[in-house]
């Protein structure tokens, strides 16, 4: 693959009812912090990216409403649908594509619908959405899939909402940081078996940019590049019934183009840092396995062992991963964000030592249907 | 200058989006459905190439692109493959009150498993792998809630 690099990247803070600001204001903050970052005005854009999801926004075309806030006016400009992972793999085609920067943002305004209905609407109309089921309800039935085919146990993916909300004490922009005990999460009520309260990630909004650029436009601005070596991405069945829920065949694909990009052969060993769409606890645990960084049913002992802590040899969302704030499509490329600036080495107080390489997961559907796999470095 | 935003409370516009849908069930799903209505019977399409046999009934093979042309019948029970309880009744969701299942289940003859409903399980303790039986509406209309949901098989002895 051409090298391509994330040259600047933006985030607002992630809040709940963010009514002070329309999804077009967050979109405007998010990309000025990009630009800002990148040191750039909007007319060293040469394209422009959106992602953004109508039914979540209550609009037709919901993307024409911040052509204005991303300055695309008089500027090439498209739109992917789907999470900030899938989204920024086709930003990164907009560069190799010839163009000299790509400005990608996302926005999520969660707060302004009910999750459910929504949710609900991503299932079959004849054969499933009467049954009422929504995001919970089926990641309900794929963490009772995993769990009881490898032993994995409620207090393991109780571990990692305690590390997650408590990473995010570190990270300004989260929503959810507090320090919680496994005791806390155990004894918060079920919303649907096993999956409790503590053990779901929140209803956010938000959104972020981030600006890419080609090896010749890279070094032209203000930040350290952080270069693209590798990215895949993979799709499952939709129906439910014809997966087998308790591993993602299509992750472990995802996962593997991108390490073959990346050149990496043993990612459980070279991969520094991972952040996950962790947005129930125990997707950690699962697309772990998938990634690759444990093998299949060993992310409970995983968590166990304390390698993935902040401090561990591994960490994983270091950032407080979704858990700690959901804007859903711009969680996947907060993902993303966060390896950038670990990698740079711009991640604050919660900056990881050392870090090489790091790994960013994102997916798209129910139950993870279709995965998508970063692999960030900071040499070309 | 006095902030103007200091005092202000955000006027936001409250609205519903209610658009009438009319969803073909298409051919396959038509004759899947009013298999279940007008007889109780479940079927499902058999892939001629590799011989899975899908429940819903699929038209087409998504593993193999092939037309999926052979119909089969199939148990009205079969395997829990997993399950969970929703404890929280979403009123605008929910069609049974809560707490009630979600299961995926494997009809007997069935390559695939489906999504659907769990209920009257009180009495025992849901497990993966358990037998479960279709319990269906009284007054069919040609829909998959013509099944009302499923529950622990009552072995006959």
């Amino acid at each position: 693959m051409e090298p391509v690099a994330i040259i600047g990247a933006g985030m607002t803070d992630i809040r709940r009812e963010r009514t002070s600001d329309t999804y077009a204001d967050l979109v405007f903050e998010a990309c000025g912090k990009a630009l800002d970052d990148a040191g750039m005005t909007i007319a060293d854009v040469d394209v422009v990216l959106t992602g953004s999801n109508d039914f979540f926004d209550g609009r037709t075309i919901s993307s024409m409403a911040v052509m204005d806030a991303c300055g695309s006016y008089d500027k090439n400009v498209s739109t992917v649908e789907g999470d900030g992972t899938f989204g920024a793999a086709h930003a990164v085609m907009r560069v190799l594509a010839g163009w000299g920067t790509c400005l990608y943002c996302v926005h999520h305004k969660g707060s302004e619908s009910v999750m459910p209905l929504i949710t609900n609407a991503m299932f079959d109309p004849v054969f499933e959405r009467f049954l009422g089921i929504e995001a919970v309800t089926s990641s309900a039935l794929q963490a009772r899939a995993y769990m009881d085919r490898y032993g994995i146990t409620e207090e393991q993916c109780a571990k990692v909402s305690v590390k997650n909300h408590g990473n995010a004490l570190k990270n300004p922009v989260a929503q959810l940081a507090m320090e919680i005990s496994v005791d806390d999460v155990m004894s918060s009520p079920y919303i649907s078996d096993p999956i409790k309260l503590l053990d779901c990630s929140p209803v956010s909004d938000g959104a972020s940019a981030i600006v890419l650029a080609g090896r010749e436009r890279a070094g032209a601005f203000a930040r350290k590049p952080v270069w693209v070596k590798g990215i895949g991405y993979n799709c499952d069945a939709f129906h439910l019934g014809d997966r087998d829920l308790a591993r993602s065949d299509a992750l472990a694909a995802a996962a593997k183009k991108a390490y073959m990009d990346a050149g990496i052969s043993e990612p459980a060993t070279e991969v520094d840092i991972a952040e996950v769409s962790d947005v129930f606890s125990y997707m950690e645990l699962m697309w772990l396995e998938g990634l690759g960084l444990c093998g299949p049913g060993e992310g409970g002992a995983l968590i166990d062992s304390g390698r993935t802590a902040a401090g561990g040899d591994m960490p994983v969302n270091v950032s407080g991963g979704c858990l700690s704030g959901n804007p859903v499509l711009v969680s996947g490329l907060n993902r993303i964000i966060e390896c950038a600036l670990q990698v740079r080495g711009d991640a604050g107080a919660r900056q990881v030592e050392g870090v090489g390489t790091a790994v960013a997961q994102g997916f798209n559907g129910p139950c993870g249907q279709s995965q998508c796999v970063w692999v960030l470095g900071g040499d070309v | 200058m006095e902030d103007w935003r200091a005092a202000q409370e955000i006027l936001v516009m409250d609205g519903r989006i209610k658009v009438p849908y009319a969803w073909s069930a298409g051919e396959v799903g038509t004759r899947y459905l009013e298999a279940i209505r007008d007889e109780r019977k479940f079927l499902g399409t058999r892939c001629p190439e590799c011989g899975t046999v899908y429940h819903v009934p699929r038209k087409h093979c998504p593993d193999c692109f092939a037309e999926c042309s052979e119909w089969v019948e199939l148990g009205s029970s079969g395997e829990l493959v997993t399950f969970t309880v929703a404890r929280r009744h979403h009123p605008q969701l929910s069609p049974l009150e809560a707490p009630f299942g979600y299961g995926i289940i494997k009809l007997d003859g069935a390559g695939t498993g489906f999504l659907h409903l769990l209920h009257e399980f009180e009495s025992v303790s849901l497990a993966s792998g358990m037998r479960v039986e279709a319990v269906f509406a009284e007054e069919p209309a040609g829909a998959i809630t013509d099944v009302k949901y499923f529950r622990p098989l009552k072995e006959v002895v």
